[in-house]
């Protein structure tokens, strides 16, 4: 039976904007004169929406709005959303940095967080000095840290620097030295925000593969929080969508991913040029068709997907190109095609004018998923006109080949030419 | 399978606010290894590519001393009770330097420890506690330097005796500490959101100590006018105390003691209040 370990209940978290002088100083005084006389803080009810991109009128912003969930023991949980979503404030609130503003969060076992690595390192002291103190700032008895230090230590792979100052290290060291103290850390639920952005993609790997071993091998609960779909896919099981403070979705990894995606490029087919900028090659319509030449940014393997490109030469250009790229939805670039590729003569002229193409992405050429387009116009290795990134198409699959293929991942559809040759030997 | 699970238990319950004095006392023993860690470190780390090192601990009062005894002594030619006057303003400034390093330290407890607070929690108390413990060791060296010069001066022919006070001191340097503590995390309470205790701050240690008697025995202020700002403040009768019980001179009456004792006592009780309000969320503020 698993047992509910994290109990979210209608947690807000309120900031305030601005400075800090005698205007928060009045409305101190006011919220101070308001609780003497039992009532209610009078600047929670004036909070906005946290949406960085448009100018509210109010100085209080809710980062956090009326969240609800629980997590399970042994749960992996991915947070994503955007840059301020709330995902960090979220996890402050979780490792008690700072007090929510309303609501309450209950938590069985000792948690452990990491915000950042490295905390309180001092650069100083040693590598064999600062893991102790980072192992205790991080809550680790003594006695716990020397049990294991030599497997910290080997982790990290600087054995050879344990004694010299921090301070001397690479960075890439530092964080290795950092992440090995938390890592090692014993504790029934681990919180981890973005962290692993530095260091090589070996030592990422293997922190990836430690976190793993964390939730599933020793059934531990994991919070993790990153901008990197791929990590986030290979780790969690479950997770969490905010949305400017809210929750927009939870559930299994997979469909909560595929909202964050959807959500994140505008739904329609169809982009169009609404600044009228005007660049030498300037990109004016892109949309996304099915073969019967309407709008659709939902097809199925067995669909053939065509994406329009019109674009303006407003001169004469040598060396210029239109490319269409095709994006996994975690942000792998699978594949590129130019126009000069297939007109070469358009590399010694393009003449000025009004251009339109067609790109057939063939059938059974990508598997299903979330995937996003990029245009771009440019001169070769000299000039990018313009590069947008809007569109996106989601491919499904067909009933009939479910049965056979819907379990089969990669980007590439498992087509006839990739069949393997079948032996039987005796 | 469904049990009742209707008393399900929690072992941390995160809420916007707590009881009024919820000082994780628990937690602060619970990260006792922090604490020394802490200690170490500052401590360290304070004389790390220096090459007197720890000889600093004792530059600073020498020169101190030298100073005061040029002022105070040769030229406002200030009484010292018949002290050496060496050993009477190096003995003031021993106890008077703890105090100031304390406060100060402590006060800036949440400011600059803000890069720590942020990422990771801890029970806050555990920084200006470990403060306060560094610098009773930097104390504890300082004193070493104090009792070579009490030793010097009993070769000299002072008299200089060891009595039964000199249990007394430990009380004493607790005093000191708990009024540096207390003043301390009011303070640091005070300036997380408005810095300008702060600035306030760096001179009032440095006045408070001529209204300390730190330069000059407290009898001699006998019969002026002012004396009562000199009686006001709490540190005056620990100050008082201490030289007492380590030279033997000195003004010392219990109701003066008393008043020290309850002063710190209350400022202990409004900076354990104020610092359990500010800790949960002075870091939007900070």
């Amino acid at each position: 039976m698993t047992e509910t370990v994290i109990k979210v209940e209608e947690l807000s978290k309120q900031y305030r904007l601005g400075k800090i002088g005698t205007g928060s100083l009045a409305h101190d005084l006011n919220r101070w004169w308001h609780s003497m006389r039992g009532k209610d803080d009078p600047y929670l009810k004036i909070g906005q929406i946290n949406d960085r991109t448009t100018k509210g009128n109010s100085e209080y912003v809710w980062s956090l709005r009326d969240i609800n969930f629980n997590i399970q023991q042994g749960d992996a949980v991915g947070i994503i959303g955007r840059n301020g979503a709330g995902k960090s404030t979220l996890l402050k609130v979780l490792s008690r940095v700072t007090a929510p503003t309303t609501g309450s969060v209950k938590i069985k076992g000792r948690v452990a967080s990491l915000l950042e690595v490295g905390t309180g390192f001092h650069p100083d002291l040693s590598g064999r000095e600062n893991i102790y103190l980072n192992g205790a700032i991080l809550g680790m008895r003594k006695a716990e840290v020397r049990r294991k230090f030599d497997e910290i230590v080997d982790f990290a792979g600087v054995e050879r620097y344990i004694d010299t100052p921090v301070k001397r290290y690479s960075s890439g060291m530092y964080v290795r030295l950092a992440f090995a103290v938390a890592a090692h850390l014993e504790s029934e639920i681990l919180i981890v925000d973005e962290v692993l952005a530095v260091g090589d993609s070996e030592f990422q790997k293997k922190c990836l593969g430690k976190m793993g071993d964390v939730s599933k091998g020793e059934g531990r609960t994991v919070l993790f929080v990153s901008h990197n779909m791929g990590s986030i896919k290979e780790l969690c099981n479950s997770g969490i969508l905010l949305s400017n403070g809210t929750i927009q979705a939870t559930g299994e990894i997979n469909d909560v991913l595929d909202k964050y995606k959807t959500n994140s490029f505008s739904a329609s087919p169809l982009w169009e040029n609404s600044k009228q900028s005007k660049k030498p090659l300037t990109i004016t319509k892109i949309s996304i068709k099915n073969e019967s030449g309407s709008l659709s940014n939902l097809f199925s393997i067995n669909d053939e997907i065509l994406i329009e490109v019109e674009a303006t030469a407003f001169e004469d250009l040598k060396n210029s190109t239109i490319a269409i790229n095709i994006h996994s939805g975690d942000g792998a670039h699978i594949l590129s095609i130019e126009d000069i590729s297939s007109y070469p003569t358009l590399i010694k002229i393009r003449e000025k004018g009004f251009y339109s193409l067609i790109c057939k992405i063939p059938k059974k050429l990508l598997n299903k998923g979330v995937y996003t387009v990029r245009v771009g116009s440019g001169i070769i290795r000299v000039q990018n006109f313009m590069n947008i990134h809007e569109l996106s198409f989601e491919i499904i699959n067909d009933a009939e080949e479910e049965r056979v293929t819907n379990h089969l991942k990669g980007y590439i559809y498992p087509n006839v030419s990739l069949q393997f040759q079948y032996q039987k030997h005796n | 399978m469904q049990t009742a699970s209707t008393t399900e238990t929690w072992d941390l319950e995160i809420k916007p606010k707590t009881k009024l004095l919820d000082l994780h006392l628990k937690d602060v023993w619970k990260y006792r290894d922090l604490m020394v860690l802490f200690v170490k470190r500052d401590f360290v780390a304070q004389y790390k590519q220096t090459i007197l090192g720890p000889v600093w601990h004792f530059i600073q009062p020498i020169l101190t001393t030298m100073m005061f005894v040029l002022v105070f002594g040769r030229i406002a030619r200030i009484p010292t009770e018949g002290v050496n006057p060496i050993l009477f303003y190096l003995s003031g400034i021993t106890i008077w330097n703890y105090f100031s390093a304390s406060l100060t330290n402590t006060s800036s407890t949440f400011i600059s420890n803000a890069h720590i607070f942020g990422k990771v929690y801890f029970p806050r108390l555990v920084m200006p506690i470990s403060v306060i413990l560094s610098n009773l060791i930097r104390l504890g060296i300082q004193f070493l330097l104090l009792f070579s010069v009490m030793a010097w001066r009993y070769l000299q022919g002072d008299l200089i005796l060891i009595t039964w006070y000199w249990l007394c001191i430990p009380l004493i340097i607790l005093l000191m500490a708990g009024i540096s503590l207390g003043c301390g995390i009011v303070i640091s309470s005070l300036t997380t959101k408005y810095r300008d205790f702060n600035v306030l701050l760096g001179f009032i240690v440095q006045l408070g100590m001529y209204a300390t008697p730190v330069a000059y025995p407290l009898s001699y202020l006998k019969g002026k006018g002012f004396k009562w700002i000199v009686d006001l403040n709490p540190l005056t009768s620990v100050v008082e105390a201490f030289r007492y019980c380590l030279l033997g001179r000195g003004t010392v009456e219990p109701t003066s003691i008393l008043y020290s004792i309850v002063f710190m006592l209350i400022v202990l009780f409004i900076g354990a209040i104020l610092f359990n309000k500010t800790e949960k969320t002075f870091m939007d503020t900070v």
